[in-house]
């Protein structure tokens, strides 16, 4: 069984992904410079895990802000959850954004625009 | 506000960062622009960090050439940000294109741009992947100026400025 703690620092996210429970979460920001590195780990533990999901997978994605660089490898992660969805699993992400942080809805819509699972869009206050 | 001469080290950026922040939570500035100020302030950062790199294959034995130089300040309606670094002449003319396409657009194209740029397969090994100047452009809600002065037969010096409106 997989489960992965990453502690965020001030450039990375917390990260938490349990296969047993099927949920992954990504808090805080995300701004390494080298972020393919950084989310390798989480890259293959989801690809192990789409060989054999939960029956559904919870995803929460809490960013403040993250690089173009990290964009890329959060649509990896989005991909493999595409993946699972097609089998005819179910697989939610849940797109935290601030209250009037325009900038993180349109960054959700983004990956709506192209990724085929059903995002919640969910604004928070203060 | 703060500004900068010389080598762009992964610890220096994330010091810049840092020091940045810190004076925009003093400055109280509403946390939007506040976010929005410090994601522009990583992609310029971090586009001279990877420049770099690619300067240190081009011009191994000429250190000036890895250096750049970064600004920002702040007037009573505005944030700006200007950056400056080496590049190749040959490289002027793709920079120069990607740029105005970029500022030809509007902000729904720019946000189809980035969609379509996002979902191309085969970035380059640090990521980026050619989003970092679309992002800027979106960011910021406005045009990226720029200019090149010819330094010698082999380089130019490429400067961007960028505005933010508060």
């Amino acid at each position: 069984m997989d489960k992965i703690t990453i502690e965020g620092t001030s450039k990375t996210p917390t990260i938490i992904f349990d296969s047993e429970t099927g949920l992954l979460e990504l808090k805080g920001r995300s701004i390494p410079e080298n972020s393919i590195e950084f989310y390798k780990p989480v890259v293959e533990s989801l690809d192990k895990y789409a060989s054999d999901p939960k029956e559904k997978t919870s995803v929460n994605i809490h960013l403040e802000y993250f690089n173009t660089s990290s964009s890329k490898c959060i649509l990896d992660l989005f991909k493999k959850l595409e993946a699972i969805h097609k089998t005819g699993k179910e697989v939610v992400i849940n797109w935290y954004y601030e209250e009037d942080d325009e900038d993180m809805l349109e960054a959700g819509e983004d990956y709506q625009a192209i990724i085929k699972v059903p995002f919640k869009m969910i604004e928070v206050g203060d | 506000m703060l500004s900068f001469k010389g080598d762009i080290t992964s610890e220096l950026l994330t010091s810049m960062l840092q020091i940045m922040e810190t004076k925009l939570e003093n400055l109280d500035e509403q946390p939007k622009t506040r976010k929005k100020v410090c994601n522009v302030l990583v992609e310029c950062l971090q586009n001279l960090y990877h420049h770099r790199d690619e300067m240190e294959n081009a011009a191994a034995n000429d250190e000036t050439k890895k250096q750049a130089i970064f600004m920002i300040s702040k007037n009573a309606t505005e944030y700006n940000i200007m950056t400056g670094n080496f590049v190749k002449n040959d490289k002027m003319a793709s920079l120069s294109t990607r740029i105005d396409k970029i500022n030809a657009m509007n902000k729904e194209e720019l946000k189809q741009h980035y969609q379509d740029v996002l979902s191309l397969e085969g970035f380059s090994e640090k990521g980026g992947g050619g989003l970092g100047f679309i992002d800027i452009a979106r960011k910021s809600g406005q045009s990226l100026n720029y200019d090149f002065l010819k330094i010698d037969e082999d380089y130019s010096f490429f400067s961007l400025y960028i505005k933010i409106a508060q």
